[in-house]
């Protein structure tokens, strides 16, 4: 039997992104966003929009396939396909499972999307208003628990609490965010730089999470192009080759009122040794990462459960310069992630990646050759993946 | 006097009546939860079968309500109208020893800005909300 395996057979080939807004700035209604996403990732690959043959994205993306076909007038729609899981756990899975679709013959050309506009929907970091909560909700809301900074923070906390993690370790995921993001005009914190005293100086979201240690709300969209891979240098850009593609979840993980097997979890325990199994590379390999920050303690779990560290060795190695581009150990979240960039649900962490390999990042890791992305920490399914340059195949 | 202010979500038994038993005994001050009539196996939250050896005859037994506090937060962003203006407060994640390790999420009672400290032995407080329009009660814990 043949080798089951992405590595190697999809690239993406292009990138788009609108202008990113604070949340509920959007000028323009989400459907339109994700349009000029997508049509921005198609000229960037040099592709006409109507060859466009099949659409993927995650978290219950209001943007359907269908009517974006219809509306670019797209030749012939082939595959579509949306991943199970709210937040930005799908970001890698969504990508996985175009390249799937590639690979076994039902998709040419793809397109990953994601638009946002919660101005015209509703945020998630507030809830609504009175009436009544049944399930899953009936046993957290009435205790005052709605939003991910509370719902997270009991993993966060219980794993902080069995390791001895110092806040230190958190403000460093911060402030490479915001230190990157000063070099990148896209990025809505672009001329915001946060300083240490800032960091420990603001007010308390849900603890552990004080507020530079939650993610931004933001309006946008944001898309990527895939081929495969005996395709992929028909097109103007040098090819990002995916490596490696992973997700899942961990025992019991969606067991209600906290009730999963293991609770201070980022969920990559059983998923990122899948990732280093097919791209058949190690922590040691990647040269540059994008890990989503919806909080900073779901950074730092996932960084532990990819093998970055061990969690004693946390307090020494999230300090500043480790973090940072071009020289520190693990370059991380160099455009400003959705910290300080934008918070495009993580997909703009994907594009971020390709920048690096074809060497145009606002802070660029030199001769980057690897480039990890780790998806939405924390809920089910994650999902986390591997990009490598030509050199690597 | 309640915990939290008056207007948040008020729970009710899912339309599927899977979680009534637990619901029903919180306003007789009993902690209901399952245990596999086949296997014995303790599980929280509810669901139609056990996730150890597959049987559908979950049994609701009543647990003495006492456990140590497993993970906990302290809320300070009102992130719902009826919480403008009030916190914080302590929301904690109670493990039960004595019932297979199953945890249950309440509010800590007391000082919202005591010392809150993983491994502390809590008990059960019952909250009664009987002018709700479908009276229920919540289940919180304290400091022992
Ligand atoms: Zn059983």
């Amino acid at each position: 039997m043949t080798e089951r395996t992405l590595r190697g057979k999809v690239a993406v080939v292009g990138v788009g992104e609108t202008t990113y807004y604070k949340h509920s700035q959007s000028p323009d209604p989400e459907f339109v966003l994700a349009l000029k996403a997508i049509l921005a990732a198609c000229a960037d690959a040099g592709i006409n929009p109507k060859d466009v043959d099949s659409f993927a994205s995650y978290s219950n993306d209001r943007n359907d396939p269908s009517r974006i076909a219809s509306a670019l007038g797209c030749k012939d729609l082939r595959f579509s396909n949306m991943q199970w899981g709210g937040g930005g756990g799908g970001g890698a899975a969504a990508v996985g499972n175009a390249a799937a679709a590639i690979v076994s013959g039902q998709a040419d050309i793809a397109v990953v999307y994601r638009a946002l506009a919660q101005g015209q929907f509703q945020r998630f970091g507030l809830a609504a208003a009175g009436g009544t909560v049944a399930g899953e909700n009936a046993l957290v809301n009435p205790y005052g628990i709605f939003v991910p900074a509370q719902r997270y923070a009991f993993k966060m906390m219980r794993f902080m609490h069995d390791h001895g993690i110092k806040r230190e370790a958190l403000r460093a995921i911060a402030m490479a965010s915001y230190h990157h993001a000063q070099a990148n005009p896209r990025a809505v914190m672009h001329g915001r730089p946060l300083s240490a005293e800032d960091y420990d100086n603001a007010r308390w979201i849900a603890e552990p999470s004080r507020l530079f240690d939650c993610c931004q709300e933001n309006d946008g969209a944001a898309a990527l192009v895939l081929v495969s891979a005996e395709r992929a240098k028909d097109f103007k850009q040098t090819p990002a080759y995916i490596l490696g593609v992973a997700q899942g979840s961990n025992h019991r993980h969606a067991a209600r009122a906290y009730n999963a097997t293991d609770l201070g979890t980022s969920s990559f325990g059983p998923v990122a040794p899948r990732l280093w199994e097919m791209a058949k590379l190690g922590p040691k390999d990647v040269d540059v990462l994008q890990s989503y920050e919806n909080f900073t303690g779901g950074v730092l779990m996932s960084l532990v459960e990819h093998g970055y560290f061990k969690a004693e060795e946390a307090n020494d190695f999230l300090k500043l310069e480790n973090l940072l581009a071009p020289t520190g150990k693990l370059p991380m979240n160099t455009s400003g992630g959705n910290l300080a960039e934008c918070y495009m649900h993580g997909l703009e962490l994907q594009i971020e990646a390709v920048r690096q390999l074809r060497g145009t990042s606002t802070s660029q890791v030199p001769g980057a050759k690897v480039a990890g992305v780790i998806a939405g920490p924390m809920v089910t399914p994650v999902s986390t993946m591997i990009f490598g340059a030509e050199e690597t195949l | 006097m309640t915990y939290l202010p008056a207007g948040l979500p008020a729970p009710v038994t899912e339309a599927d009546k899977l979680d009534q038993p637990y619901w029903e005994g919180t306003r007789q001050g009993k902690l209901m939860v399952q245990r596999c009539g086949a296997c014995g196996t303790w599980q929280w939250g509810p669901e139609w079968l056990c996730h150890e050896c597959h049987s559908f005859d979950m049994k609701w037994v009543e647990v003495e309500g006492r456990g140590t506090i497993y993970s906990w937060t302290r809320c300070w962003h009102p992130v719902h109208p009826a919480l403008k203006g009030f916190g914080p407060y302590v929301a904690v994640v109670v493990e039960l020893p004595h019932a297979g390790k199953i945890r249950m999420l309440g509010n800590l009672i007391g000082d919202p800005q005591q010392k809150v400290e993983i491994g502390s032995a809590v008990t059960a407080v019952f909250e009664p909300h009987d002018d709700a329009k479908t009276p229920y009660t919540l289940v919180h814990w304290q400091r022992v």
